[in-house]
């Protein structure tokens, strides 16, 4: 008896060794975020970013040049959803995060119809709860569009989506599962431009899913974001928006007021200013490269290229 | 296969790994704790056993992802807590080692038990020092089931944003990277197999006597 | 969140993406892979199970197979391989196997080898003894590994469905990108349900095709007779053994 004894016990310092070993450096599993509750000394930023390359290079972008200041940052692993870092934000686990406009605004209103830049922006405020706010919006916007393959544009003889409205019920159409609820997905493209497809096929938030898809021909139409270097690079028209049925989707640093000194606030809004859609999409052409470079290293260049680094 | 990306990011999938690995080895431990007593019921009392291993059996049946979604309901969590993966693979384990708990005390030879209680064990002596060591084997086969399967399930967690190691899968996936995914998988099977290779030789050190005749002097 | 509303919504039942087009979508994968599954498995196990060579390989095999992360290899799968029927069926094999293995190669060779004698003793040649003595023997365990294999596969369908795939994990997923809790759980309760009837039915299968005799006999898991000196003794490490002590509960 006394060797299982000591075997459990032995078992058991070993397992709680190695998980304070490793699970401290993550700071604990069991708490929803990064060191959950704890809010971080006073002037320390810690900056979180989403589960996809382009929130991670912005993310870096943000910390690099707020450290060039000599602001003290931390940069926090990637988390999952809005579900996961809007909690995070307000709880103190993190600080800051870039946002995109549209997508924000209807996280926290999911009746918000407001399409144009200027509305979103504003609606954004006023939805948002304190201690949130949001700084300056860039004129980067990574936008959804419905996109074609070049020989179905041809096909059509389509370059926007109101040329395409009468053929859509023609067309299998792919996008993330929210598309279909959202008022600016299906429902809008059905109100604004009378076009209702064919089928839809859930696939993911403009990823190698939805590529995947259009490539193998599953769908012949698809939401894509505008600044995805992948629409060049297979053959994609991505169909304009003459009557404005998606929300704009303008960069935006969501961050907590009580760490949004005067300095933090001039050097985001400077970065906010020199950020294009061009310039997203430049980088996420870094990004998507076979190597698959370090966010970090591929914001380092751009502060560079943008005397901000 | 990208292999500079693994030394670039080390700290992150260390992270993960320790995440994952106290993810699936609190269940266990959780669910050894609530199983020894349950099943020592079972297998006492055939009433008990009637209820007890068929209702082991349904909440076995229920899928890992299925659980961790109905779980918040019923406990009140957060979708996206942690918890809920916890206390959903707390349950599987318990479900699964009840029965083997139940069995291995039933197989324990009754001559033994009579024989304990001759030398004067009273009955709570005699279940921590006689039965529950010889029921030792069988509790853990069936606990490297129970670790195995968990370590695989907590991966699956990462579907409603809690940490470990399925994280390398989702933004894997996002960013049609499959070298992160590769890492994952490799570094999860790594782990069960370590912990498997750990809970063998954790029960041959508990039962010395199963080796007693293979050449060495007990 | 109100389930009975979800539930009683005649456009939750009907179209695409009604529970009827799901359930069937997540039958024809899950089935799919079992039958191919079985197909591989059954006779790599019985033949392994019936000459007694390589028990050890195969124990080792289904064992490093059953700690593949289901989420990681389907996702793995579809970005090298594409959306195709192909992705998800390997995954679901590479899951499915390894019960279904270790099932059948525990029960042919637990076969009593008094009956395995006798049956030679009568001038039965080997085929015939695998397929009509070995094998009918070898049920309970074979059942109880097609048992697990059965959830595991309708378990991972349900995950599937990340990657576009339909199934009634659809619920589980568009619902939570839209964060409706209702068709989540609407869709967690579909998915229990389904594995509870599947299991049901494949226990009253094995009821039926398991012979008497055999269902008299006490299988209670025992602790194994030779640990660690028998390389080949099929140690109760696996799930089917476990699922077999159900036969009689």
């Amino acid at each position: 008896m006394r060797r299982t004894l000591i075997a459990l016990a032995t078992a058991t310092v070993a397992a709680l060794t190695l998980a304070a070993c490793g699970g401290g450096g993550g700071g604990g599993p069991l708490d929803s975020g990064p060191s959950a509750g704890a809010p971080s000394p006073s002037d320390t930023i810690k900056i979180g970013s989403a589960n996809f390359s382009e929130s991670q290079v912005l993310a870096a972008v943000y910390a690099q040049a707020l450290q060039a200041k000599g602001v003290k940052v931390e940069q926090t692993p990637p988390l999952g959803s809005r579900e996961a870092y809007i909690p995070a934000i307000k709880d103190g686990s993190i600080d800051l995060i870039p946002e995109y406009t549209g997508v924000l605004l209807q996280y926290l209103d999911k009746t918000a119809t407001q399409s144009s830049s200027a509305e979103v922006y504003a609606a954004l405020q006023k939805t948002l709860p304190a201690p949130l706010i949001v700084l300056e919006k860039s004129s980067a916007e990574d936008k959804d569009a419905v996109v074609v393959p070049k020989a179905v544009a041809q096909r059509y003889n389509a370059s926007s989506l109101e040329d395409i409205a009468p053929h859509c019920g023609e067309l299998a159409f792919g996008g993330p599962p929210e598309f279909q609820k959202r008022p600016d997905g299906i429902p809008g493209i059905q109100k604004i431009y009378n076009c209702s497809f064919k089928s839809y096929l859930s696939l993911d938030a403009g990823g190698p899913l939805t590529l995947e898809a259009l490539k193998e021909g599953k769908v012949e139409a698809a939401d894509l974001f505008t600044t995805s270097p992948n629409i060049e690079t297979n053959q994609l028209v991505a169909l304009s928006d003459p009557k404005n049925n998606f929300a704009a989707q303008n960069v935006v640093p969501l961050i907590n007021s009580a760490k949004a000194t005067d300095q933090v606030k001039q050097v985001l809004n400077s970065i906010s200013a020199k950020l294009t859609t061009e310039g997203l999409i430049e980088l996420n052409r870094q990004l998507d490269s076979p190597q698959k470079p370090d966010p970090n290293t591929v914001a380092k260049t751009w502060l560079g290229q943008n005397g901000l680094g | 296969m990208i292999w500079a990306w693994i030394p670039r990011n080390g700290a992150l999938i260390l992270g993960l790994l320790g995440q994952h690995l106290v993810l699936s080895l609190l269940p266990v431990i959780v669910g050894l704790v609530l199983a020894v007593p349950l099943g020592w019921l079972a297998n006492r009392s055939r009433a008990a056993r009637a209820i007890l291993i068929p209702a082991a059996g349904v909440l076995y049946t229920v899928p890992s992802l299925v659980l961790f979604i109905v779980l918040p309901v019923i406990l009140g969590t957060k979708i996206l807590d942690p918890i809920n993966v916890v206390v959903a693979l707390a349950v599987y384990t318990v479900a699964l080692l009840v029965r083997s708990v139940a069995d291995a005390l039933a197989a324990v030879p009754s001559l033994v038990v009579a024989a304990a209680t001759a030398m004067g064990f009273r009955p709570g002596r005699r279940f921590v020092a006689v039965e529950f060591p010889l029921a030792v084997p069988v509790l853990v086969a069936g606990l490297r089931v129970a670790t195995v399967s968990n370590i695989s399930l907590v991966s699956v967690g990462a579907l409603i944003g809690v940490g470990g190691l399925g994280q390398l899968f989702t933004q894997g996936f996002n960013n049609n990277f499959p070298t992160e995914v590769v890492v994952g998988i490799v570094l999860s099977m790594v782990l069960a197999l370590f912990a498997d290779a750990l809970l063998v030789t954790l029960g041959r050190v508990a039962t010395p006597w199963s080796r007693v005749g293979a050449g060495r002097p007990a | 969140m109100n389930l009975g509303a979800w539930f009683t919504d005649p456009a939750n039942w009907t179209g695409p993406g009604g529970v009827p087009t799901r359930l069937l979508e997540h039958l024809y994968y899950s089935g799919l892979a079992l039958v191919i599954g079985i197909l591989i498995a059954v006779p790599i196990g019985a033949a392994v199970g019936h000459t007694g060579r390589g028990g050890f390989l195969v124990v080792g095999i289904a064992n490093w197979l059953r700690s593949l992360p289901d989420l990681g290899l389907l996702i793995l799968l579809v970005l090298l391989v594409g959306i195709s029927l192909i992705s998800v069926t390997v995954a679901l094999l590479v899951l499915a196997i390894p019960p279904l293995l270790a099932g059948t190669y525990a029960g042919v060779a637990n076969v009593d080898r008094s009956v395995v004698d006798a049956a030679r003793g009568v001038g039965m040649r080997e085929r015939d003894i695998l397929l009509r003595v070995e094998l009918p023997n070898a049920l309970p365990l074979l059942l109880g590994g097609l048992r697990a294999a059965a959830l595991q596969v309708i378990a991972t369908t349900a995950i599937a469905a990340i990657a576009s795939f339909g199934g009634l994990g659809r619920y589980l997923i568009d619902g939570q990108a839209y964060r409706d809790y209702t068709e989540m759980a609407a869709g967690a309760v579909l998915i229990a349900v389904l594995a509870l009837v599947v299991e049901g039915v494949l226990a009253g299968v094995q009821r039926l095709v398991v012979s008497p005799g055999l269902r008299a006999v006490d299988t209670r898991i025992r602790p194994p007779a030779e640990p660690a000196n028998d390389p080949t003794s099929p140690a109760p490490t696996d799930r089917s053994s476990h699922e077999m002590a159900g036969v009689n509960s």
